[in-house]
């Protein structure tokens, strides 16, 4: 498979919930269906809190992958 | 004092001030839900009649300090009109206490349902050897402290996984507080240890893929636990019961159990301690 590329990319390490979800959430808003978003969270609550709240939302994570302790998520725009 | 006795007064939730002639009125909230309306009639008769201000304790019941026994009549009719009712104490079962339940996030189970269904059934309810408080936590993470109660109940949840949905991204390992879960990308295999999970669903609400579903929800009983003088957390007694029916049911014998074998001013839990959890156990299931 291809590697998806990212329309937007987030670097939400550092950042503390929710406002790491917010962040992610109005950068979405602003993206057209379909559009991709690559976000970074941290290992710890952000990676408990995000992807859960990103699905509630109705996105689409298709893409998770640990990279030294932090998490890189691809996001499909709803 | 009008004809009234301290105890008469104490089983309708009016608590005696340190001040002559004051009382403390409590009243019957269940699961901390109160009307936004509720709340302004509330915020009236503490102006009229108290000092302008309301105490909430932290059983998320609310009090209203500084009434005046001369009083007492009239603010109970305007607590009636506002469709409240006046509160618990002494030897009955207590305000029950109930997290948000599915409007949180993280709630497994209706808490509030559950508590309305309590306290129609036992709220008030005397004759035990002491105070009986019974609280309701909708997930493992268990806010509403349920080892603090004589009776607690926790919301679990039992889950499935549907292989073919499976993407193997590995969050579910990754947000897993207790490792029952092992993804190995390379091979795209999973194992579940089932005997570490705690059922508190994370796993569930951040697969992606609906991988994980919910299976069935439930509840965790715990039983004993208390604060005051001699705290001592309750111990979990029944790990999944299916049905609210079946909570509902232990309530009763629970508190049957109590009256028939704790001996007069003893908690549940010293109840419990004397007389033997095994026996217990097996008059309630």
């Amino acid at each position: 498979m291809n590697e998806i590329k990212p329309g937007s990319v987030l670097d939400l390490r550092g950042v503390v919930c929710p406002n790491n979800f917010v962040r992610a959430k109005l950068k979405l808003e602003e993206m057209r269906s379909g559009e991709i978003l690559e976000i970074i969270i941290d290992d710890g609550e952000p990676i408990k809190n995000v992807p859960r709240s990103i699905k509630e939302e109705g996105h689409k994570i298709i893409k998770v992958e640990k990279i030294d302790g932090h998490f890189r998520l691809l996001i499909e725009k709803v | 004092m009008s004809g009234y006795s301290l105890s008469e007064l104490k089983s309708g939730g009016l608590m005696k001030q340190k001040e002559k002639d004051l009382f403390s009125l409590r009243l019957r909230i269940v699961g901390g839900f109160v009307d936004a309306s509720q709340l302004i009639k509330l915020s009236e008769i503490a102006n009229k009649y108290g000092k302008g201000h309301i105490h909430l304790t932290t059983r998320q019941g609310v009090e209203i300090p500084n009434i005046n026994l001369k009083d007492v009549e009239k603010v109970k009719k305007e607590i009636g009109k506002a469709g409240l009712q006046m509160g618990a104490c002494g030897q009955r079962v207590r305000t029950v206490t109930a997290c948000q339940g599915k409007e949180c996030s993280h709630g497994l189970i209706d808490c509030f349902l559950l508590a309305k269904d309590i306290d129609k059934e036992y709220f008030g309810i005397g004759g035990h050897p002491h105070k009986f408080k019974i609280g309701i936590t909708g997930c493992p993470n268990g806010c509403i402290k349920p080892q603090e109660n004589d009776l607690g109940i926790m919301g679990r949840l039992r889950k499935k996984f549907i292989k073919e949905k499976c993407n193997y991204c590995g969050l579910c390992a990754s947000v897993c507080p207790v490792n029952a879960i092992k993804v190995n990308k390379g091979s795209n295999d999973i194992v579940f240890y089932e005997d570490k999970c705690i059922g508190c669903g994370d796993c569930v609400h951040s697969c992606p893929t609906n991988a994980w579903q919910k299976r069935q929800e439930g509840y965790s009983i715990f039983v004993g636990g208390k604060m005051g003088k001699f705290p001592k957390l309750g111990i979990k007694v029944f790990d999944f019961i299916e049905t609210r029916g079946k909570v509902l049911d232990i309530i009763k014998k629970s508190l049957g159990f109590y009256k028939e074998f704790g001996k007069i001013g003893e908690r549940f839990r010293d109840t419990l301690d004397r007389v033997g959890i095994d026996k217990y156990k097996k008059a309630v299931i």
